[in-house]
C-alpha cells in the first residue's frame, strides 16, 4: 500500500549480523574492503553481508569486470570504426556496476542510464542490442520485460521517478521485489532525482538508488553539484545512505545486499554513493583534456578496480594462468560477438519510423505514412531500383 | 438519466473505472480527503482507499515520473493536475518519456496514463489558473488529447481514456464544473461515440462553428442567436484535438463552404491553426471564404477584470461568423 503513513516504525534491523545503528548510517566514512594493493580489509558490518561469496564467485566478478571492460573498449572501437554513431564508455566503473548488479535477484527491476552498460549485461542484455541505440538502429536495445531492466535513460535522472513510481507497484502489489534507480553524480541536482527522493521517503517505497559518483558530468566536476558529500544529501529526505569505494567490487556489492534486503523488509528506500572515476570521456564525442588534470586520471589508475581485483585474488592464490586464459578467452569471444552483431544487425526499413507512436490506429500517423509510402513508391520497386544500381 | 453536475460526471466515471479494472489508481494533490479543490474525486479516497487514490507530494514532475512507473508496473495511472498552469514542471516526464515510452521501446513498454488537466478561464483566478496548454500536447506524437464540453461525455469519455492503452490527456473545462446535464450511467462503454470522434451538437448550413471544451456552450449560444438572424450555423464539438476527426469536419464544410474555429487558447500555433490549415488542404474548392480564427489573444493570461475581453464570447463568435458570410463586420474595410 503506497500509502503515507506505510513503514510508519516497520523498519527491520534483519539480515546477518548487523545493529539498528549501522542499517541507518548516513553517509560518513568511505566503505573500502580492498585496498588498491589488493589487500582485504576486514568490515564487521560488510562483511557479515558477503559470507556466502566464494573463491568462484570471486574469480567471476572478475571475469565479469573484465569481460564489461572488453565490450566498452570493443564498442569504443565500433564507434571510431564508423560502426556506431556515439558510445558512452563506462571506463573506470565496471565495479560499481558488476558488484550492485550482481546483487540483484531476477524479479528486481533495473531502471538505468545511458551509461550502465555492465549492469544491463548482468542482467542478460544481449551484447548486440548495448548497442543497437548507439548505431541508430532503433531508440533502446531492448524489450524491459524480457531482461528486468528499462531501456536506458538518456534524460538525466528522469528514471528515478520510473523506480520509485514501480516500487510504489511494487509496494501495492504485497510484493518482495525491488526497483532499482542509477544515475550519477550530476543527476543529484536535477529536480527528478530530488522528487523521487521526496516520493521514496513519503511512501517507504521499496527502491535503491544507486549513485555512481564518476566526478564529471561531460565537463563539470562534482564540486559544482555538491557541497557536501553525495551521500549526505540523502538525509535530508528522511533516507539511509552509504558511501562506499565504487571501485571495490565488494563494498558495492555488501552495500546493495543491505539496502536490498532493508527494501524487500518493507524499511524503505537506501541511497549508495559508489564513489568511482569516469576514466575515459563523457561519450567518445567528448575531449576531456580541455576540462581535466592529467594528474588526477594518474591517480585514479591507481584505483583501478580491475587490478585490484587481480591483486586480491593473487594474494589469495586464485590468479591462476588458467584462470587468466579462461577470462581472456571469454573476452575475445563476447568482443567478437559483439562486433558481428553490430556489423549484421539488420538496417530498419523507411516505414519502421511510424512503428509504434501509438498502441492503436491513428488517423493522422495513418494518413501520412499512407502518403510517404506512396511518395516511396512512385521511385519504383526499391528492389528492382537497387539491383539495376548493382549491374551499372 | 440522471441530472448531475459536470464535476459530478467525472467522478462517476472515475468511480466506475476504479471498481472494474483493479490497475486503476489515482493520484494527485489534495485529491483524497479534500477530494480535489474542485471536488471531482470527493469521496474516492475513502471509498477506494488510500492506496488506489493517492495524495502525492506537491511535485508535478514527480507525480507524472512515479506513474510512469506504476505505468511500467501494469497499473493504469489517472493523474490530477490540479490546475493546467502547474502542469509546466511536468512536461519533461509528459514530453520526454510518457509521449515517447512505446516508441522508444518498440511497442514493448505501453503508457496507459491518463491525466486529467482543468483548464481555461473565466473563474477570476490569479496567474497560472486559467490557462489554456493544450497546443503543447497536440503538437507531442504518442499523446492523445481530448476534451470535453458537457457532462454526458465527461462521464463518457474519462472511461474510455483510462481504458486508452495510449497516454491521453483530458482536459476539463472548469468553468463549466458546476453545469448541469443528463447523465446515462447505464449507457454501454463499447458502444459509444469512440473519443477520437467528433461531434456535430448544431446542425447548419451557412457556416461550420468549431469549437471544443468550455467554448462549445457558448458556440451554442451563438449558434441560436444567428438563427434569429436567419443564419444557419452548424456547430462541431471537436473533443478530440489530437487527432483531430477530419472527416466530420471536411463534411460539415463540404456542405456549408464556410469555416469558423474559436478557442481560448491563444491564436499563433493554436488548434484552430491546424484546422484552418488542414481544411483548407483538403477541401480548398469548396471553401467560400478564408477559414476565420476566433480565439485568446496572444498575450500571458490577463488579470480577471479583463479575462471577459480574452475570452472569446457569443458576440466575438457571431463577428467571427459575419466575416466567414462576408456580412458587415468589425473589421469590414480592412480585407485585402
Amino acid at each position: 500500500m503506497f500509502t503515507d503513513d506505510a513503514g510508519k516504525g516497520g523498519i527491520s534491523a534483519g539480515g546477518p549480523g548487523n545493529s539498528e545503528n549501522s542499517m541507518r548510517r548516513t553517509g560518513g566514512d568511505l566503505v573500502q574492503l580492498i585496498t588498491p594493493a589488493g589487500e582485504r580489509i576486514s568490515h564487521p558490518e560488510f562483511d557479515s553481508w558477503l559470507k556466502d561469496v566464494s573463491d568462484e564467485q570471486l574469480c567471476s566478478l572478475y571475469e565479469d569486470m573484465v569481460v564489461i571492460r572488453r565490450i566498452d573498449a570493443e564498442a569504443t572501437a565500433l564507434q571510431r570504426q564508423g560502426e556506431l554513431a556515439l558510445w558512452p564508455p563506462l571506463l573506470g566503473q565496471e565495479a560499481s556496476q558488476i558488484g550492485s548488479a550482481r546483487a540483484l535477484r531476477d524479479d528486481d527491476f533495473v531502471f538505468p542510464s545511458y551509461r550502465d552498460n555492465g549492469v544491463a549485461y548482468c542482467r542478460g542484455v544481449k551484447v548486440e542490442d548495448l548497442v543497437r541505440a548507439w548505431r541508430g538502429n532503433a531508440s533502446a536495445g531492448w524489450d524491459p520485460f524480457t531482461v528486468n531492466v528499462a531501456t536506458q535513460q538518456i534524460i538525466i535522472g528522469a528514471q528515478s521517478l520510473h523506480a520509485t513510481g514501480y516500487a510504489m507497484g511494487i509496494q501495492n502489489d504485497g510484493a518482495d521485489c525491488v526497483a532499482v534507480a542509477y544515475f550519477g553524480d550530476g543527476a543529484t541536482s536535477e529536480g527528478d532525482v530530488n522528487e523521487a527522493m521526496v516520493f521514496a521517503a513519503s511512501f517507504q517505497a521499496p527502491v535503491v538508488f544507486i549513485c555512481q559518483n564518476n566526478h564529471w558530468a561531460i565537463s563539470e566536476p562534482v564540486r559544482l553539484q555538491s557541497h557536501i558529500q553525495l551521500a549526505d544529501r540523502a538525509s535530508g529526505f528522511g533516507i539511509p545512505s552509504m558511501r562506499v569505494d565504487g571501485n571495490d567490487v565488494l563494498a558495492v556489492m555488501a552495500a546493495t545486499r543491505i539496502a536490498l534486503d532493508r527494501a524487500r523488509r518493507g524499511g524503505g528506500p537506501t541511497f549508495i554513493e559508489a564513489v568511482t572515476y569516469r576514466m575515459g570521456p563523457h561519450t567518445t564525442a567528448d575531449d576531456p583534456t580541455r576540462y581535466r588534470d592529467a594528474n588526477e586520471l594518474e591517480d585514479w589508475a591507481a584505483k583501478d578496480p580491475i587490478s585490484r581485483m587481480k591483486a586480491l585474488l593473487d594474494c589469495k592464490g586464485l590468479l591462476t594462468a588458467d584462470l587468466e586464459d579462461a577470462v581472456a578467452a571469454k573476452a575475445d569471444a563476447v568482443a567478437k560477438e559483439l562486433r558481428a552483431g553490430t556489423i549484421n544487425m539488420p538496417e530498419p526499413q523507411p516505414l519502421d519510423i511510424f512503428k509504434h507512436v501509438y498502441s492503436t490506429p491513428n488517423s493522422w500517423l495513418d494518413r501520412q505514412q499512407d502518403h510517404y509510402s506512396r511518395y516511396l513508391a512512385s521511385f519504383g520497386d526499391p528492389a528492382e531500383a537497387a539491383s539495376e544500381e548493382g549491374a551499372r | 438519466m440522471t441530472q448531475m453536475t459536470f464535476a459530478r460526471a467525472i467522478n462517476s466515471g472515475l468511480r466506475k473505472s476504479l471498481e472494474n479494472d483493479p490497475k486503476v489508481v489515482l493520484m494527485g494533490e489534495d485529491i483524497g480527503a479534500l477530494g480535489g479543490v474542485f471536488r471531482v474525486t470527493d469521496g474516492l479516497q475513502k471509498d477506494f482507499g488510500k492506496h488506489r487514490v493517492v495524495d502525492t507530494p506537491l511535485a508535478e514532475s514527480g507525480i507524472m515520473g512515479t506513474a510512469v512507473g506504476l505505468a511500467y508496473r501494469g497499473y493504469r495511472p489517472v493523474v490530477e493536475i490540479q490546475f493546467d498552469g502547474f502542469i509546466y514542471p511536468a512536461f519533461d516526464q509528459i514530453v520526454s518519456q510518457v509521449a515517447k515510452m512505446h516508441y522508444r521501446t518498440q511497442g514493448a513498454v505501453k503508457m496507459p496514463i491518463t491525466i486529467r488537466v482543468p483548464f481555461g478561464g473565466g473563474i477570476g483566478s490569479p496567474e497560472h489558473h486559467s490557462e489554456s496548454p493544450e497546443a503543447y500536447f497536440t503538437h507531442t506524437s504518442g499523446l492523445r488529447v481530448i476534451s470535453v464540453s458537457n457532462p454526458q461525455d465527461a462521464y463518457t469519455m474519462i472511461q474510455q481514456a483510462i481504458a486508452s492503452d495510449d497516454p491521453v490527456l483530458y482536459f476539463e473545462p472548469k468553468r463549466r464544473y458546476h453545469d448541469k446535464g443528463e447523465v446515462d450511467e447505464t449507457a454501454d462503454l463499447s458502444t459509444a461515440l469512440s473519443m477520437e470522434k467528433a461531434r456535430v451538437v448544431t446542425e447548419g448550413n451557412d457556416v461550420t462553428l468549431v469549437a471544443y471544451g468550455p467554448l462549445v456552450k457558448t458556440a451554442r449560444d451563438a449558434a441560436l442567436a444567428a438563427a434569429d438572424e436567419g443564419v444557419s450555423v452548424e456547430v462541431i464539438d471537436l473533443r478530440s484535438l489530437a487527432p483531430l476527426d477530419f472527416a466530420t469536419l471536411e463534411a460539415s464544410v463540404r456542405k456549408t463552404g464556410r469555416l469558423v474555429i474559436t478557442h481560448e487558447a491563444g491564436q499563433s500555433g493554436g488548434l484552430g491553426a491546424e484546422v484552418a490549415a488542414s481544411i483548407t488542404e483538403r477541401c480548398f474548392y469548396y471553401l467560400e471564404a478564408a477559414p476565420v480564427r476566433v480565439t485568446g489573444f496572444d498575450v500571458p493570461y490577463p488579470y480577471s477584470k479583463l479575462e471577459m475581453h480574452h475570452l472569446p464570447g457569443l458576440d466575438r463568435i457571431l463577428d467571427g461568423v459575419d466575416r466567414a458570410l462576408g456580412r458587415p463586420n468589425s473589421l469590414s474595410g480592412l480585407e485585402g
